[in-house]
């Protein structure tokens, strides 16, 4: 009998589980509505206008608002276009009072928004690219010059009038090629901060000062060292716009996943009203429009079907391969491509509330969060400038003091190859392009990971808990056994069930209405319907009295059961719950009823097994259904018989015996495991994301996505500490070395060009690097 | 000899004093309209006073084209966003205890606080 009652249990609190509050209120918060500060019209979309007669009612409310010029409504789009130096909320209130809602159009689409990025990066990049140039091509004839000649002192007023013409050039090469540097460097001098450009622009600035005071006085510093230093500014300057504008290249490519998403977006929608078609921008559409999708066309916006049948492909956003058969009252999403048939449907989500838009801020929030790893970077580079001028201006002055002629040269070069190498930029760069690409790769795979945290405790999980019912298993039961006492078809059993329990609600009992409809079978009349708790139902059919359920009702009523007992408890131990069947006081049948294991899930637990996971089973089921369904999964360890509010328990239990615990769950009554675990997995149902409660969301009902998500994360970890590796042996490691440690052993002193390639090209190896997880594969089963 | 080293620890003392003692003015978001200009490298006022308990609307303007400075981060509201170039973008903010938050780009070459009492 317990059987039963916590299947039952169990079942409707995972119905409770796959439904979202549609406005979601952290999705809203965190957006931000962009306004543009000039003047021109203003355009509001109007909710709730279903008659001509409102346009009146709307604009005249709209032109009472101080500030208003003109006010006109386009009905047929439900928007108006208002002009006047008014605030947009101010409006929008206007026309709620008068009875109806506002929302502020969106400035611009997610695509527009893209695209002017792109523009604006390709406009720096050439910028950048074309100061590179200029720059290098005073740099490298001097870098060839000094290399080959050897010499580059001044010493004869010839050489003197010549290295003014060639620091002058320099000086050009600074303006031209340098001048955000300085700019930069300046601007956040006068803010009490100091950033690259600062090292930069104090680097190369000493090297031209000293350089220049060489040309101009050579006198006042020793003859040994009259030495200019205007190719390592050139050359600097030339390597480090060189190294950003590939940065900048790379930088591209790093959010590839986030373009991809926006691309899935529609850009129009044909929508119906006044029972005309209309093409409109998706921007325009209306909750509650009624749109038409044809097949092979994109859903503009998420929506519940009214008319007509189709199938849709929805692997774009749940990494699911088959297409879904949808019909009238299912639900599709924006994104998702239909088909074979048309539809037509109700939008019951537009604008930032779909479940792609929701999913779309969702990564790109997570792709700008940082994971703990990062947080001893971004303090070290949070004071990292200033203590490298410091740094910088003791060498010197060790130099100055200690070191062999020409001090003076040793302590110009030593400050500014210190200021150089040092700059910070590689360490900055080093978490977030890791975590860019980390994420986006994430959700490629369907897998939507709330922040940087959860990515970066999700690589260390070594227990994970598994719901067995929606988890494990369909979540749904089927009917899997019909045993038939005597010489009556199996069909004809089937279809009184059927009909005996069309009444109820029950999910055993769905199971079996949905499997007779599955054959084609149509149920009959019922009457003197009557459910017996805990035990079962009697009904009577076409004259005949029907009993449904446990063994106790059986028993109870004095029906002579037989060898039925015995197979009913080898259908137990397969992990089906067995319910006879009794006509006319006569036992008919056994109908075995079972939540079937998803097809995936044993080959994705073994992935998790081989990857050293502990694996545990959690459910409210009794033991033997639980031992049975485990054993089939593969799973050794279980726990049956937990009540709902016991699972978080059950996760502290884990972390006690020192394990970094993961959860699944997919219903409301695994909430609290989800929050109280290191990291809690929610399974998303198709389109519809549980962004409330979990820290990792999988798209899609498969396992894989879990094992998928671990292997992201630990790939990305991975590629963060290589980066971190790597920006730190750059900015850290490098200072000694520029500042002279090397040179009382091996005569050895860092040149200023090399510090300058160096620096460029830290960045460019930490940005490339975190690209090369674009490549990552989370490997299938 | 003496006075170039008297002279360099004199700067060592400005860079310290200059970069961490020194507090610059905070600019106060009052009723009328506060945009913080990100440019050159940094945002400009970078330093602002909040009201605490009530929500509140920061303006930012991007006028440069680096790269790191399109993400807007404030790590303790988990808060990030991108800035357009050259559009005025709205940050809100939640009603915030007293205390000091710091915002930054990507890389944190660009920093600012927001000082909430
Ligand atoms: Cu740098």
């Amino acid at each position: 009998m317990s059987t039963m009652k916590t299947e039952s249990g169990d079942v409707s609190c995972h119905e409770g589980g796959t439904t979202t509050t549609p406005h979601d209120h952290h999705a809203h918060k965190a957006h931000h509505h962009s306004s543009e500060n000039n003047p021109g019209p203003q355009e509001l979309i109007i909710e709730g206008a279903g008659c001509a007669s409102c346009v009146g009612k709307i604009e005249s409310a709209l032109k009472a608002v101080p500030g208003v010029e003109n006010a006109e409504m386009n009905f047929a789009q439900r928007t108006v276009s208002v002009t006047g130096n008014v605030d947009a909320a101010d409006l929008v209130k206007a026309v709620e009072k008068s009875g109806y809602n506002a929302k502020i159009a969106a400035a611009e689409s997610e695509d527009d928004a893209l695209a002017e990025k792109e523009q604006a990066d390709w406009a720096y990049y050439k910028r950048l690219m074309r100061e590179m140039t200029i720059a290098l091509s005073l740099g490298v004839p001097l870098m060839i010059y000094s290399v080959v000649v050897g010499e580059m002192t001044v010493s004869t007023t010839g050489e003197r009038i010549a290295w003014l013409a060639v620091g002058l050039l320099t000086l050009g090469v600074m303006v031209f090629s340098g001048k955000h540097f300085f700019v930069g460097a300046w601007q956040s001098f006068k803010n009490h901060s100091a950033n690259m450009d600062t090292l930069i622009a104090l680097g190369t600035g000493t090297a031209w000062v000293y350089s220049m005071v060489v040309v101009f006085v050579p006198y006042a510093v020793p003859e040994m060292a009259r030495h200019v230093y205007f190719e390592a500014t050139a050359m600097i300057i030339g390597l480090i716009d060189l190294g950003l504008a590939l940065e900048l290249k790379a930088r591209g490519r790093t959010s590839e996943a986030i373009k991809r998403l926006i691309g899935l977006q529609a850009k129009t929608a044909r929508v119906i009203r006044d029972e005309k078609e209309l093409d409109v921008a998706i921007e325009q559409v209306l909750m509650d429009d009624v749109v038409r999708v044809r097949p092979g066309e994109k859903i503009p916006v998420d929506g519940e079907v009214i008319e007509g049948h189709t199938a849709i492909d929805e692997s774009m956003l749940t990494g699911e391969p088959m297409p879904v058969e949808k019909t009238v009252g299912d639900t599709v999403a924006a994104g998702t491509i239909n088909k074979t048939g048309s539809i037509l449907f109700k939008a019951t989500r537009v604008g930032k509330d779909t479940a792609l838009a929701q999913i779309i801020n969702m990564v790109k929030r997570a792709q700008n969060s940082k994971p703990p790893i990062g947080r001893l970077a971004d303090v070290i580079s949070a004071y990292f400038v200033p203590v490298v001028m410091i740094i910088a201006v003791t060498s010197a002055l060790v130099w100055l003091n200690f070191g062999p002629d020409p001090a003076v040269a040793f302590a110009i070069v030593s400050a500014t190859t210190v200021l150089i190498i040092a700059c910070p930029c590689a360490l900055g760069l080093a978490t977030p392009m890791s975590v860019m690409v980390g994420v986006g790769k994430a959700a490629e795979a369907g897998v939507l990971i709330r922040n940087g945290e959860a990515l970066q405790t999700a690589s260390k999980i070594s227990a994970m808990i598994l719901d067995k019912t929606g988890t494990i298993t369909l979540g749904a039961p089927k009917v899997t056994d019909i045993l038939v006492a005597g010489e009556q078809h199996e069909d004809t059993i089937l279809k009184l069930a059927a009909t005996l329990e069309s009444g109820s609600e029950h999910p055993l009992a769905l199971a079996i209405v949905e499997s007779a409809q599955e054959k084609g079978i149509e149920t009959g009349k019922v009457s003197n319907f009557n459910a017996i708790a805990g035990h079962g139902v009697q009904a009577e059919v076409d004259g005949k009295t029907l009993l449904f359920g446990n063994e106790k009702l059986m028993r109870e009523r004095n029906i002579e059961l037989g060898d039925f007992v015995e197979k009913a408890q080898g259908l137990a131990a397969e992990a089906k719950t067995p319910m006879y069947f009794a006509v006319d006081n006569q036992l008919s049948a056994i109908i075995a009823v079972a939540d079937p294991i998803k097809e995936d899930s044993i080959a994705a637990i073994k992935r998790l097994q081989h990857n050293g996971i502990r694996v545990v089973m959690l459910t409210g089921d009794n033991r033997a259904t639980a031992k049975a369904v485990a054993e089939k999964a593969g799973i050794k360890e279980f726990f049956a018989e937990v009540l709902p509010e016991e699972k978080s328990k059950k996760v502290q239990e884990l972390q006690m015996e020192g394990e970094v615990v993961g959860m699944t769950g997919d219903g409301i009554n695994d909430a609290p495991a989800l929050a109280i675990a290191n990291v809690g997995f929610a399974i998303g149902t198709g389109t519809d994301v549980a962004i409330e409660s979990a820290d990792i969301t999988l798209m899609r009902g498969s396992l894989h996505g879990l094992a998928d998500a671990i292997a992201v994360s630990k790939a990305t970890l991975r590629n963060i500490k290589q980066n971190l590796f790597g920006a730190f042996i750059y900015n850290v490691a490098g200072v000694p070395f520029a500042a002279g440690v090397l040179y009382p052993f091996f005569g050895l002193l860092l040149s200023p060009v090399i510090a300058g390639a160096a620096m460029a090209f830290s960045s460019l190896t930490v940005v490339t690097n975190a690209n090369r997880l674009r490549f990552f594969k989370a490997q299938e089963h | 000899m003496l006075l170039i080293n008297i002279a360099g620890i004199i700067l060592i003392a400005l860079i310290v004093w200059w970069f961490w003692l020194y507090k610059p003015i905070e600019a106060e978001l009052g009723e009328n309209d506060l945009v913080i200009t990100v440019e050159n490298g940094t945002y400009s006022p970078s330093r602002i006073k909040v009201p605490a308990g009530e929500p509140v609307e920061l303006k930012f303007i991007r006028k440069d084209e680096s790269p790191c400075s399109e993400t807007l981060l404030i790590p303790e509201l988990q808060i990030s966003d991108t800035l357009p170039l050259n559009k005025l973008k709205s940050i809100q903010i939640p009603a915030l205890k007293s205390g000091e938050y710091a915002f930054h780009c990507q890389m944190q070459m660009y920093r600012g606080q927001l000082t909430v009492n």
